[in-house]
Parts: structure tokens; C-alpha cells; sequence
């Protein structure tokens, strides 16, 4: 693997030695002194072109705890519209000497766009609505640490804007080469124009669907887009696809509930909800730095023992 | 070898002459500028000929006409010039182009237009104006074209955008009336469809969360503007028609007798949106790339009349400007040096049209639509017609290479495409400007 742009770059052996690794670095982040030297003298840079506060805290937090160096280039969107094009941008920082790049883009793609224009290893942590492999890992991570069994055969629904969701095209993604059987719901405005080629099956019901999942994956809305005609109101989104204390108790008795974040606390998901013993939001990003730190190390590693 | 001049004279020699007439095995003499015999084995005039050029194996035909090119002239000169557009054009075959107007500042000023033909005129292809339908290409108050078509402009477009409102495309159709061989050319996207899109809305736009153009954002348009012309009774010609739809709706408006005519671009009946999967702003154009059965249908429309002519929709851009995401790239790609060899390669080559049937699309049509026959374009070949001509070798394998495009700029599709045929010598008013495949000026 020379970069993370997409999950499809990872097979499930690829998957698994990922998430194995994950495990071993989660070990690492329990010690006293949770660091390790493995990428000692590299350099690792957060290029990031949206903000995204949590994502690249967690990267930086990963590569500091493997002794990577690391750069934080933040590039407002307003360079872009100064004309610099996306290559001088990068070529500039690759002058500087570095190993790895972390890229948050708004455009889909922009990442695969760099990994042709620069030597280092390019890690994808968003771009546009396409995809955002790091989430999807940390997520099978979380989810096969409470599943011994792991997730074949596990039904998942994933359950909002789909459409304009990088989180959800990883995630499917992921979740389909373990062996999971997932199921979309959302209204037809905020599910792809076209489905085809996906593993997953549709329902516009989320009341349909409750009582037969074992995992419930809330997207986050976007709270804007009720301006774009894709629904009418937060309210009725809520009262037809949040998770509400009503809808959560008719949820099977073993069953999980996911969220990427950042929430929208009382409309895709409720408070107690969030809060609940169902949650594995805050374990989700508790995995986040493992799962970066397996990411980094086998991008830039020797190959050696994590140590 | 002195310096090829339009009073010289010129014979081509040994090719097979097809023009709208027919085809035949026959010597071209052309004399100031003009073809004064066609015939076989022509004797060499009185005091030689000052040039000869072998057509031996080739076929001479009316040179290629091209109704969509973006020249970037006056504004984006980084991109190409109205010089470096004709060039390109005139190696790909044709003498004459019609320019677009989404300009700095755009073609809808009657000083504006007249630069564009006074630039084109000592070129080394026929580039011709078009005018705006509206001012500043914004969709609401009518450009002068009455001005315009004063100057010699007979396509009037905004193209680059759609004229959404319908109201204002009914009123500037209407004003067209007064206007002879006036033509309203349509960039058939509604706007409030196509927004925020960037490539074709489907399977591959939905897996690459790439935001989609859908289909139906053109065909639309073209339902629309084809009630408009019926109501108005003038004109309107489609640019690139890019769906199956669309082709659909264009067949049954004119077995309805109403006065449309449509073009296609050879990178629509040649790729798909599955070339975006690598997010490579190249294969970024307006309307996007289709899918297998839009260019089925398309094919069919081509082989059955429906579609008039093949247009490049030839759009230059800088390495800069494509060196972004497939988002924030502009679109458009390059068309004018690869057109007629896909022609030639993906429709004459596999049945879908006979050889006469393509330059027809490529010459004589678009001249008509255009009203080019006027200036001396699409033939006939014939004593006493303008030497307007392209010799095409169709028998000759070449592989694009993007770094030898006479374009100013770099962004064609093809790249490393394998395609038979290639323009030998094009002739302008009986100079030729290209000879044996090499710009002469």
C-alpha cells in the first residue's frame, strides 16, 4: 500500500492486517508513555483545505505518538480563488522534505489529483463527498471490538444524507468487505442519484428497519442543506429519520448505535440517546488515533516490530 | 521553395473527389483562389503550375466546417489564440470555424465581434464570429444582433450557458425572424438542474460523490426550445447534444417539420463518464460525458440524419487551470486536430456512416446551418467555387501526442489514442496552408 485514497485500495486480508495493527497501537496508547519511535526522522503534513478540528488533531495525535514529525498547512479556501493551483501547492510542500501528507479537500478526488503529482504517501481524510477511508477503518475497528464474532453477517443501517456523505461511501464500503449486510435509509433526495454497483439494499422507513438491525449509523445533516429542497424541515426529518428515545427503545436489546460526528443533538440523534449505554460515539473517536497511528505506520514504517 | 500565396496555381493531383454532388476520381486546378477545373488528368497550365500537391490514395474533399470552437480570443490568450486556433484547425482540415462568444469581454458588442473577424480574416482557417443572444451572456436583455448580423454573424449563442428563461429565449427567437439565415444556437443545460454539478449524474457520479449533471437537464431545454421554435417558426440549432433523449426529441420534432437542427461532439460518441474515474479534469467537458447507450443513441442519430453535423466544441485550457480537482477544473477539452480521424475511426471505420455521410456532418451541413456556403465552404468541388479544401489521407495510423497539438494548450482526451486518418493538405481561397500535415504559416 503506497496510499489510503479509497477503502476499495484495501482488500479484506488488507482490512484486517489494519485493523490488527490498530489493535496493537491501541495497546500502545494505554501505556504510561504512549509513544513509540517507529517513524523517527519522518515528517508527516496535515494539508487541510476544510476545517475539520477533530480529524486533524487526531492524524497530528497519531503521528506524534509514532515520533513522526509533523507540519499543519492550512489552506483557507481563498488561495485557491488567488489562482495557486493545487500542484504548486503541493510541490511547494513537498520541497520541504516530507514523507506523508494528510489531505482534507472539499472536491472529491483531490488526493488521488496529488498522490500523482508528489512522491510522498498521500492518506485521504476527506474529499468532497467521496471518501474518508480513516473514519470507515476506525469504525469496523470500533464495531469488531464489540462483535468477537466479527461483522459477517452483521445487519447495519446507515441511516441519513447519503448523497453528500464521504463518511457513508468508505463506510459501506467497509462494511460490505467484512461481511456486513447494510442497509441505506434515507428519503430519495439524500440517497445517490444511482445505486448501482453497491452491496446494500434501500428502505425510506427507518421504522421498518429498526427492529431488525444490529448496528444503527446516524449521518450527520447538514443543517443547510433544508435550503437546497432535499427536505422540508429539520423537524420533519427528525420526526420521520432521527433517533429519538421512542424510536431507540424499539431498537433490539443488543443493538449499537454509530455516529461520526460532530452531532446535531436532537435532530438526527437525541440527547439521552447519544449519551445512552447504545452509544459507541465516544469509543469511535477514542479509535481514531490507533487506527491513524496503523494507517501511518504502514504507509511509512520499515516493516518492523511496532516495538 | 518559395512562399505558397492564394494567386498562385495550384493542382492537386490523383485523389478522389467527394463533395454533396458525388464522388469521383479527379485533378483539382485552383487559380487566384479559385478551383477552375475539375477533371481527370489534368494537363499542367500554360507556364506550370506553382505547385503540385499529390492526393495520390486521398480524398479530396470541401474543407471541414467546425460550428462550436473556443478560441479564447479576446481575454485568455494563455489558453489559445484566434492564430493558434486556426492553426489547429486548419491541420485538422477545416477552413472555416465559427467562434464562440464566452469571450473577455464576450462577443455581444459590435467592436468586439468585428475584432474576431478581422483577426480570423488573415488566418490561416475561415474563423467566423457568432454573437450573444443576450447581453454579457446573462440570460436577460437581448444583444444588438441586428447589429451583429450587420458584421456577418449568422449564429447567435451564449453558449458556455443556457438561455434559461424561457421568456427571453421566446422574444430573442422571435427578434431572430427579421434577421436572415439567422440561427439561435442553444447550450441546452437549465442551469437550476445542472447546478453544482460536474459530471454526469449517474452510477459513476454516485460512487465517486462527484456532484452529477443530469441527463435530463439538457433534454428539457431541448423539449422546450423545440416548442419554442414551433411556436416562433425560427430556427433553433442544438450544440452539442450530448443524450439519448435529446436525440430522441430532435428526431420527432423534425419528422414534425419544425426547423431544428442538431450537432454532436466527437467526444461524445467516443467516451463515457467511467473516464472520470480517476478524477482527471480532462474528461471534464459541458455537457459531461454520457454513458454506453447515450453514444448508442447518438450513433443511431448520426447514422439516421437526426443529428446535422459533428462540432468539436474545442476548448482550450492552460495546464494551470487543469492542474486542479475535477471540481474546481473548468471544463472543456480540446477537439479541432483529433475531430475528424475519431469520425473516421469510430463511425466510417465500423458502418455506423458511410464516408460521404461523415463530411457531410463535418462540411457541407454545418456550412449550411451556419450559412457558410455564402463565404465559399462546403463545396461543391467545382469550377469557379471558392478553393476552400481538405485532402485527407484515410488510410494513414497515427497515435495523438498532446506535446505536438499546434493548440496553444494541452487538454485533449486522447492522449496516447491509436486513430486512422489524417488530414494531408488543407487548402484556404487556394492557398495552401497546410502541406503533407505541416502548417505552412
Amino acid at each position: 500500500m503506497r496510499h489510503l485514497l479509497s477503502i476499495d485500495d484495501l482488500d479484506r486480508t488488507g482490512l484486517e492486517q489494519l485493523l490488527d495493527l490498530s489493535e496493537r497501537f491501541i495497546e500502545v496508547t494505554h501505556r504510561d508513555i504512549p509513544k513509540v519511535p517507529a517513524l523517527r526522522g519522518k515528517t508527516v503534513v496535515s494539508l487541510f483545505y476544510e476545517d475539520s478540528t477533530r480529524t486533524r488533531l487526531s492524524f497530528e495525535t497519531a503521528a506524534k505518538r509514532l515520533s513522526a514529525d509533523t507540519m499543519t498547512f492550512t489552506v483557507g479556501s481563498s488561495s485557491v480563488k488567488k489562482g495557486e493551483s493545487l500542484r504548486d501547492t503541493v510541490q511547494t510542500i513537498e520541497a520541504m522534505g516530507i514523507d506523508a501528507v494528510v489531505v482534507r479537500h472539499g472536491s472529491a478526488g483531490a488526493p488521488k489529483r496529488i498522490s500523482e503529482w508528489i512522491d510522498a504517501a498521500i492518506v485521504n481524510a476527506g474529499d468532497g463527498c467521496h471518501e474518508h477511508p480513516t473514519q470507515a477503518l476506525l469504525d469496523v475497528l470500533t464495531l469488531r471490538r464489540r462483535r468477537p464474532s466479527g461483522l459477517d453477517g452483521c445487519r447495519i443501517a446507515i441511516v441519513g444524507d447519503v448523497r453528500h456523505s464521504r463518511v457513508a461511501r468508505s463506510d459501506v464500503l467497509a462494511f460490505s468487505a467484512l461481511g456486513a449486510e447494510v442497509t441505506l435509509v434515507a428519503p430519495p433526495t439524500l440517497l445517490p442519484e444511482s445505486l448501482e454497483g453497491w452491496p446494500v439494499s434501500v428502505c425510506y422507513d427507518l421504522d421498518e428497519v429498526l427492529p431488525n438491525i444490529d448496528v444503527l449509523y446516524l449521518l450527520r445533516i447538514q443543517l443547510e442543506r433544508q435550503h437546497e429542497a432535499l427536505f422540508p424541515s429539520l423537524r420533519e426529518y427528525t420526526s420521520r429519520y432521527g433517533l429519538t428515545a421512542a424510536r431507540a427503545a424499539r431498537l433490539p436489546a443488543d443493538a449499537l448505535v454509530m455516529h461520526p460526528g460532530p452531532m446535531n443533538r436532537g435532530v438526527e440523534i437525541s440527547a439521552e440517546v447519544a449519551d445512552g449505554p447504545v452509544s459507541l460515539i465516544a469509543e469511535q473517536v477514542a479509535n481514531g488515533v490507533a487506527v491513524r497511528m496503523a494507517v501511518l505506520y504502514t504507509l511509512l514504517g520499515s516493516g518492523g516490530p511496532v516495538a | 521553395m518559395p512562399e505558397p500565396s492564394a494567386s498562385q496555381t495550384l493542382i492537386i493531383r490523383g485523389g478522389r473527389v467527394i463533395d454533396a454532388t458525388g464522388e469521383r476520381a479527379a485533378d483539382v486546378m485552383i487559380a487566384d483562389g479559385r478551383i477552375i477545373e475539375v477533371g481527370e488528368r489534368l494537363a499542367v497550365p500554360e507556364g506550370g503550375a506553382d505547385c503540385e500537391l499529390d492526393a495520390g490514395g486521398c480524398i479530396v474533399a470541401p474543407g471541414l466546417v467546425d460550428l462550436h470552437v473556443h478560441l479564447r480570443e479576446p481575454g485568455d490568450e494563455e489558453a489559445e489564440t484566434i492564430e493558434t486556433g486556426a492553426r489547429a484547425a486548419a491541420l485538422g482540415g477545416f477552413t472555416a470555424v465559427v467562434a464562440m462568444p464566452n469571450t473577455t469581454p464576450p462577443l455581444d458588442d459590435a467592436a468586439v465581434v468585428e475584432s474576431v473577424f478581422a483577426r480570423g480574416a488573415t488566418s490561416v482557417c475561415d474563423v467566423v464570429s457568432s454573437g450573444c443572444i443576450t447581453k454579457g451572456r446573462d440570460g436577460r436583455e437581448l444583444a444588438p444582433m441586428g447589429e451583429l448580423h450587420r458584421l456577418g454573424v449568422r449564429i447567435f449563442t451564449d453558449d458556455g450557458v443556457c438561455v434559461a428563461e424561457s421568456g427571453v429565449m421566446r422574444r430573442a427567437l422571435e427578434y431572430a425572424r427579421s434577421l436572415p439565415g439567422a440561427v439561435l444556437a442553444q447550450h441546452a443545460e437549465d442551469p437550476s438542474l445542472a447546478a453544482g454539478g460536474h459530471m454526469h449524474e449517474g452510477a459513476w457520479s454516485s460512487r465517486l460523490g462527484i456532484p452529477g449533471r443530469p441527463g435530463a437537464a439538457e433534454s428539457t431545454i431541448i423539449a422546450r426550445d423545440i416548442v419554442l421554435a414551433e411556436l416562433t417558426g425560427a430556427p433553433v440549432h442544438f450544440l452539442h447534444v450530448s443524450t439519448a433523449s435529446s436525440v430522441d426529441l430532435v428526431r420527432d420534432a423534425k419528422a414534425r417539420g419544425i426547423a431544428v437542427t442538431a450537432e454532436v461532439a466527437p467526444h461524445h460518441f467516443t467516451l463515457t463518464d467511467a473516464c472520470c474515474a480517476g478524477f482527471d479534469p480532462l474528461f471534464k467537458v459541458h455537457p459531461p460525458l454520457r454513458t454506453d447507450a447515450d453514444i448508442a443513441a447518438i450513433k443511431r442519430g448520426l447514422a439516421d440524419g437526426t443529428i446535422d453535423a459533428i462540432a468539436t466544441d474545442h476548448a482550450p485550457h492552460t495546464p494551470e487551470a487543469k492542474e486542479r480537482t475535477f471540481e474546481e477544473a473548468p471544463p472543456g477539452m480540446l477537439g479541432l486536430e483529433t475531430a475528424l480521424a475519431l469520425t473516421l475511426s469510430e463511425l466510417v471505420e465500423p458502418g455506423v456512416v458511410s464516408l460521404i455521410e461523415a463530411l457531410a456532418l463535418l462540411s457541407w451541413r454545418p456550412a449550411a446551418i451556419a450559412g457558410l456556403g455564402a463565404r465559399g465552404h462546403g463545396g461543391p468541388i467545382a469550377a469557379g467555387a471558392p478553393a476552400n479544401l481538405c485532402v485527407i489521407d484515410p488510410g494513414l495510423a497515427w497515435e495523438v501526442d498532446a506535446g505536438r497539438l499546434a493548440s496553444r494548450s494541452r487538454n485533449t482526451a486522447f492522449a496516447g489514442r491509436k486513430l486512422t486518418g489524417r488530414v494531408r493538405h488543407t487548402v484556404l481561397r487556394g492557398e495552401p496552408v497546410v502541406i503533407d500535415g505541416e502548417a505552412r504559416r
